[in-house]
């Protein structure tokens, strides 16, 4: 006597047959490329500048951003990664934000050095916002001409800007929130900073931007799976809903492309990625920074260079 | 008079029958020769075999099927979406078709995607 669990697992092994006996198909390997979202041909090399960072004091956003977009263009695009110091990009936007308009501005070489105002060019707030192409624009957006240089030898006079209400000399200098990282976007628009930047490490691309890296804490009910075994004695997985309370992190960041010749924007993008434990689980927040940035890489390196997804799929007769 | 109509309707039937079975099985050797050479890395004449498979029976699933990987391969996304929706249009219940498609659909969104806010 056959017992019926078992007369049902061959039944099912000898339907399984039938269907492959009976189907033609083949698996194959394929790569996707994927076109990178801006035109990058002009450059044979990349400058990851520096970061403006805020959140969590437990990881260096600027510092270990740096790194590792540096790491990942040296060995996954075609373009040349410049080794320099990272530059304390915070501080360069508060220190041009405290300098009344007619001091002349830093070298940003001589402030990731730390050292005081050297330059001989005043910096440059136009206010005028670059054409930027973010995320989904296929096309980089039209650099544009430079603003025609004063006369009065080599220090171009422009016109000062009011310090912001709230701007970043305003503050403790921490930045905590998306409203803190708000102030400091005008160095962005710096394109005589850039620009400087640009003629020290011969023109090439730059690689700059935000990132807040923040904690975050959540209560609900989740979705979760369990296995069971079934009456007819198979393992299947049923989702379930519990309540569970989780912490974890956020990370957003906003990669700046920016063209090392003119100083202009090229290209921004921004992501949001959040991960999340049971509130009991110990993770450390670098790991989890890492964790989180591996899911932007494939995005931030497609942004430059083509990239091909691997995968499978089946062939039919 | 009736049985007459009946029989030329019945020989132009089983002519076009005909016809379409040619169709089929010569569009199927342009699709098993696509699978011998894309199984070699050579995409550019799998493509070419599939789209003439199309060509000669444009209701074969299968074909619109291995030619939309060949348009995904090649990075022709939207000619491979058009290819994978007639493929399922056809045969909607060919569950190997739906999970191509789900797989391409998956990476094509998300490389289009919006990961946040502006």
């Amino acid at each position: 006597m056959i017992a019926p669990r078992n007369v049902a697992a061959l039944a099912s092994i000898v339907v399984l047959c039938a269907a492959i006996g009976c189907t033609n198909f083949y698996e194959i390997p394929i790569e996707t490329p994927i076109q990178p979202k801006m035109d990058v041909t002009p450059f044979t090399r990349v400058l990851v500048a520096g970061f403006i960072s805020g959140g969590t004091d437990d990881v260096d956003g600027n510092l270990e951003t740096v790194r590792l977009l540096r790491s990942q263009l040296r060995s996954k695009s075609n373009l040349r990664v410049i080794e320099a110091e990272v530059l304390p990009l915070a501080d360069i936007a508060r220190d041009q934000f405290k300098a009344p308009a007619s001091a002349p501005a830093s070298a940003p070489s001589d402030q990731a050095r730390g050292s005081g105002p050297a330059g001989s060019e005043a910096t440059n707030h136009s206010g005028a916002s670059q054409p930027v192409a973010e995320s989904g624009g296929q096309t980089p957006a039209p650099v544009p001409a430079l603003p025609p240089a004063t006369e009065g030898g080599s220090s171009q006079q422009v016109q000062p800007v009011p310090p912001l209400a709230g701007g970043p000399a305003a503050d403790d200098g921490k930045i905590r929130n998306e409203k803190d990282l708000e102030r400091y976007q005008k160095i962005f628009e710096n394109t005589e900073f850039w620009k400087k930047l640009g003629q020290e490490h011969q023109n090439p691309l730059i690689v700059t931007g935000t990132v807040l890296f923040t904690n975050t804490q959540s209560s609900g009910f989740v979705t979760q799976n369990r296995e069971i075994i079934d009456p007819l004695g198979r393992r299947v997985v049923q989702p379930y809903r519990t309540y569970m309370e989780r912490k974890g992190f956020i990370i957003e960041p906003r990669f700046i492309f920016i063209d090392g010749r003119t100083g202009a924007v090229l290209y921004a993008d921004r992501f949001h990625e959040e991960i999340l434990y049971p509130a009991q689980q110990q993770t450390p927040p670098l790991s989890s920074y890492f964790e989180l940035m591996d899911r932007l890489i494939p995005s931030f390196l497609g942004s430059l260079s083509t990239q091909r997804i691997r995968g499978t799929r089946v062939l039919l007769k | 008079m009736f049985l007459r109509a009946l029989t030329v309707c019945s020989m132009l039937a089983l002519s076009a029958a005909g016809v379409l079975a040619d169709n089929r099985s010569a569009a199927k050797e342009q699709v098993d020769f696509g699978i011998k050479v894309a199984q070699n890395g050579l995409w550019r004449e799998a493509q070419y075999r599939w789209e003439r498979a199309v060509e000669l029976d444009p209701s074969y699933a299968e074909a619109w099927n291995n030619l939309a990987i060949a348009y995904e391969h090649g990075g022709k996304f939207d000619d491979a979406r058009k290819a994978y929706e007639t493929a399922i249009k056809l045969d909607p219940k060919n569950m190997l078709i739906r999970q191509n498609y789900d797989l391409f659909k998956e990476i094509n969104d998300r490389t289009q995607k919006r990961r946040g806010p502006r």
